[in-house]
């Protein structure tokens, strides 16, 4: 058996435009969060740096790399460091199973060769999307319990019991979704879905389950800690939680780490209940134009989707309060959850009686 | 050595070295760190015999649930190298008597075993969720379900065991 | 059994319960007080108040100070409403010597005062919004705040602590620019008032943090002697501007809206419903306004009330008051007297005592935010934390009145 060798260039070639793609895309999240406020909010926003503001993120990474380190003298000190490279490891790690685009065919000189836009496509997609989901509140367990500060611990415990509520109804919201594709695969999943419409229904899984997206919508807010989820952060309670006593970049990295993983839940959103990189009339476009550039405008529009919900989710932000702890898990266990299972019964109901294939 | 055995070796010393320390960590919450660490070695075993499955499923429930409630347990009790019981010498004599047996059982178990070919991954598709679900849902669908009762039982007991009586105090704010 | 917990050592292992620091520097107390919580898990056992990390002794060192230089010090009591801290103290020795001010220095005083009032509780009902995550009605609101403020300048020449106006009027009459700003935010106000309601009133989210949390009963609040919206909120229609009038309060028509809960959510409702007859209330007074003698804008008292400069340059009497005046060498007549105005938090009163000097012999602030602070225990024991963050906010407690 021989290490196909291109393949290992392809993918990590492919890997390097993922992370560097999903830094950028984050770190212009904190200047389209900065943006969207002040324009919720009747104010300007950044300015000054560059155009429109344009250099603020690079500004505000300089300006944290710059800071003093402080380490807290009763921390746990290796702990203290290892918990934002964890989260921020974790964050990145769902971007392998996410295809971006299609297939598309290089003409080199050994034949043609057909490159995949997708890290890894592996079987178990989905479930591997919880993996790394399951394991991403280590980060924020860790940064809060090694700061050895009452309200970093207090907000460690907010988020593992909040990850660990909202991954149930998380999953159970699924379910029915797989149910309907039958299979786990991200790759599957989106070549179901192709076009926008198939000549009797939407293809897109968006208009087969929409409680199941509503489902997952409010579950990803929770997962993502963000507002109206961001508990473990409030910083009217708790003076931002378990990042209360990091400085500098490692700051910076959980702030980081908190954008990034709003594009991948924003691109795994986009691909399991908005098509992926599927739009409408999308067979006469690939008819139109080569393979390469097909797949480019693929991108483009998974793209797309993705800002339409990374702005939603900005929107959401600015706009609503924040709920109480225990309002939190009451949603999530009494609401969610149930909602969730009737869902699943409803959708695998209309399965065998409607479309009972056997 | 192929790949795969590469991986197998790396995999297994990973695994190995992090369960040793599993054990002689002083600190607790470095235990369960480790502990985590071991799992996610044997996930990686999983991953090369192909049960892609057990092995999502492994990090999902243990590394992902369990280990979270675990660590959260361990942290709010913080405990730490000083408020360790010291035990007296009996108990040490007993764990090291008790330690010794078992690995003379271990020996004596792997002294017959063959030292054959190390398993070949892609080989067999049990690890694969489909034949893993028709193989669950066929043959061992009693037993099955009749875990899945056990479990909710037990879920059953532990919010009984550990709900907190409500006491009275409430009624006078 | 928690009293037993609560006497543990703070790192035994057997304690339950954990102490946290609500404060001098923790976001949620917008000034600076400490409030140290014992909670278990999230839920608040109790809460131990420490007053006096800005204790200026304001009342000792207005012992020492002519009449006129105390209105100063009054701007720091409740600096988010200092012109009624400014007229509540004018009207205080107004009524000390028994100095009729004229009615369109009585009207003057209730826009302003009304104004402040606006401009108070817009600044705490926001920061409700704030402490529960909503940030964006705050800057809508603060806008407004900061038209009010511009008022003031035009006025006064300053913004936060005004130092406002004198005994027996105002330092000098509207300017027409100033006018004009009234009129612009009566124009605009109300749909801006409407939109942080739209945003927040009926927000379920909303709703169900503050309903519930922090209340109190309406027999403990008047146990505890509280007066304002935070009385009100609890179902008593106690407004000092209607049981013991002021500044010719009586001729306006309002309401005083009432809770019946006491919670944060009620609290919240009673501003709102405060602001909007502040509203009114300015309407009637400009209407009132239309038809006086517009140059009248103090009260016909020289010895008390500083004459013009040009006076001083050409009249002997002018002279000799303007020199008593800035030297503090006005006499007032030995007396006791309580009198006490609706400030943005309640019942802001000051009791004089004078022995005929220069200076008062004792002065007391009744400051509602102290009274309050002292019943927080009270409202977020048994509650949850994140309940005791918005009760903090709601019952405005600023750091500036609790201290003196």
């Amino acid at each position: 058996m021989s290490i196909d060798t291109f393949l290992i260039l392809e993918k990590i070639i492919l890997v390097v435009i993922i992370i560097a793609a999903s830094m950028g895309v984050a770190a212009y999240s904190t200047w389209a969060e900065r943006k969207v406020a002040a324009v919720m909010q009747d104010r300007i926003g950044p300015l000054r740096a560059g155009p429109f503001g344009l250099l603020q993120p690079l500004a505000d990474g300089g300006k944290l790399f710059f800071k003093e380190e402080i380490v807290p003298d009763n921390s746990t000190k290796w702990l203290f460091m290892l918990a934002p490279a964890m989260f921020i490891f974790t964050s990145l790690m769902t971007s392998a199973i996410i295809p971006w685009g299609p297939d598309f065919v290089i003409n080199g000189s050994e034949g043609a060769r057909t490159v995949a836009l997708q890290v890894a496509d592996i079987n178990i997609g989905i479930l591997y999307v919880f993996g790394v989901v399951s394991i991403g509140v280590y980060g924020i367990m860790l940064g809060g319990w090694a700061s050895n500060n009452k309200f970093s611990l207090l907000s460690a415990i907010r988020a593992a019991s909040q990850a660990i509520s909202y991954e149930l109804a998380l999953g159970l919201s699924l379910i029915a979704l797989l149910m309907l594709t039958g299979t786990l695969s991200l790759r599957t999943i989106v070549e179901q879905q192709h076009g926008f419409w198939d000549g009797n229904y939407f293809t897109w899984n968006f208009f087969k389950q929409p409680l199941g997206f509503v489902i997952f919508l409010v579950c990803s807010f929770a997962e993502l800690n963000r507002a109206p989820f961001d508990m473990p952060e409030s910083e009217s309670e708790l003076n931002m939680g378990y990042h209360l006593e990091y400085s500098s970049m490692k700051l910076g990295m959980f702030l980081f780490a908190e954008y990034i993983n709003m594009f991948i839940s924003s691109a795994v959103l986009a691909t399991l209940f908005f098509g992926g990189y599927n739009f409408p009339w999308m067979d006469q476009v690939q008819a139109a134009v080569p393979s390469g550039i097909f797949s480019l405008i693929c991108v483009g529009v998974l793209m797309a989707k993705v800002v339409g919900f990374i702005l939603f989710f900005m929107f959401v932000r600015w706009t609503l309060p924040r709920f109480r702890f225990d309002q939190l898990l009451n949603l999530g266990w009494t609401k969610l959850i149930p909602l969730a299972l009737f869902n699943m019964l409803v959708t695998g109901a209309v399965i065998l009686f409607f479309f009972n294939k056997k | 050595m192929s790949l795969h055995d590469i991986i197998f070796w790396i995999l297994s010393l990973w695994a190995i070295v992090c369960a040793i320390f599993v054990v002689i960590s002083r600190n607790p919450v470095n235990s369960v760190l480790f502990l985590i660490a071991t799992f996610f070695a044997i996930s990686g075993h999983y991953i090369l015999m192909n049960a892609q499955f057990l092995a999502i499923v492994n990090i999902i429930v243990y590394a992902g649930a369990i280990m979270v409630l675990f660590l959260f347990v361990i942290m709010l009790m913080n405990l730490n190298t000083d408020t360790e019981p010291q035990k007296s010498r009996l108990v040490h004599f007993a764990a090291l008597i008790s330690a010794g047996s078992l690995l003379l059982v271990v020996l004596s178990a792997f002294r017959k075993a063959e030292l054959t070919q190390i398993p070949v991954t892609d080989a067999g598709d049990i690890g694969l969720i489909k034949v893993l679900g028709k193989t669950l849902f066929d043959h061992y669908v009693l037993p099955f379900e009749l875990s899945s009762v056990l479990f909710l039982a037990a879920m059953v007991g532990a919010m009984v065991i550990g709900r907190k009586e409500v006491v009275e105090e409430k009624s006078t704010k | 059994m928690v009293e037993k917990h609560i006497q543990l050592a703070e790192n035994s292992v057997e304690k339950e319960t954990t102490t946290i620091n609500l404060g001098p520097t923790h976001p949620a107390t917008h000034g600076i007080f400490q409030n140290i919580m014992e909670i278990d898990g999230e839920r608040v056992i109790k809460t131990e108040m420490t007053v006096g990390y800005i204790h200026r002794a304001f009342e000792k060192i207005a012992e020492r100070r002519p009449y006129s230089q105390i209105t100063p010090l009054t701007d720091r009591l409740n600096y988010c409403s200092a012109p009624i801290n400014n007229f509540g103290w004018h009207m205080t020795i107004e009524k000390l010597v028994g100095l009729e001010v004229p009615k369109r220095v009585d009207y003057l005083r209730v826009i302003i005062m009304e104004l402040a009032r606006i401009a108070d509780h817009l600044v705490c009902n926001s920061v409700i919004g704030v402490d529960t995550g909503a940030l964006t009605p705050f800057t809508y609101v603060f806008q407004w705040r900061e038209k009010i403020y511009e008022i003031y300048e035009g006025i006064c020449g300053s913004r936060l602590t005004t130092n406002i106006g004198r005994i027996g009027g105002f330092e000098r009459n509207f300017p027409d620019d100033t006018w004009k700003k009234i009129h612009d935010f009566m124009d605009g106000f109300p749909a801006v008032l409407k939109e942080f309601e739209t945003l927040l009133t009926r927000n379920r989210i909303f709703m169900d943090r503050c309903i519930g949390a922090g209340a109190i009963s309406a027999e403990r609040a008047l146990n505890w002697s509280m007066t304002g919206p935070n009385l009100r909120a609890t179902g008593v229609d106690y407004d000092v501007r209607v049981h013991s009038p002021y500044s010719s309060y009586n001729e306006f028509d309002f309401k005083i809206p009432v809770g019946s809960a006491g919670d944060v959510y009620d609290r919240y409702l009673v501003r709102n419903g405060e602001m909007w007859e502040s509203y009114r209330i300015i309407q009637q007074a400009l209407d009132k306004l239309k038809g006086m003698d517009s140059s009248i804008f103090h009260a016909d008292a020289p010895e008390f009330y500083l004459p013009e400069k040009a006076d001083v340059y050409t009249k002997m009497e002018a002279l000799i008051y303007h020199f008593k005046i800035v030297m503090g060498e006005t006499d007032l007549p030995p007396g006791e007297v309580y009198h006490s105005v609706e400030g943005g938090n309640g019942e802001l009163g000051y009791y004089l005592v004078s022995d005929g000097g220069r200076t008062p012999y004792r002065l007391h602030f009744r400051r509602p935010c102290f009274i309050y602070y002292q019943a927080f225990n009270e409202m977020v024991a048994g509650g949850l934390f994140s309940d005791a963050v918005v009760t903090l906010s709601s019952i405005n407690v600023i750091a500036g009145e609790l201290d003196a």
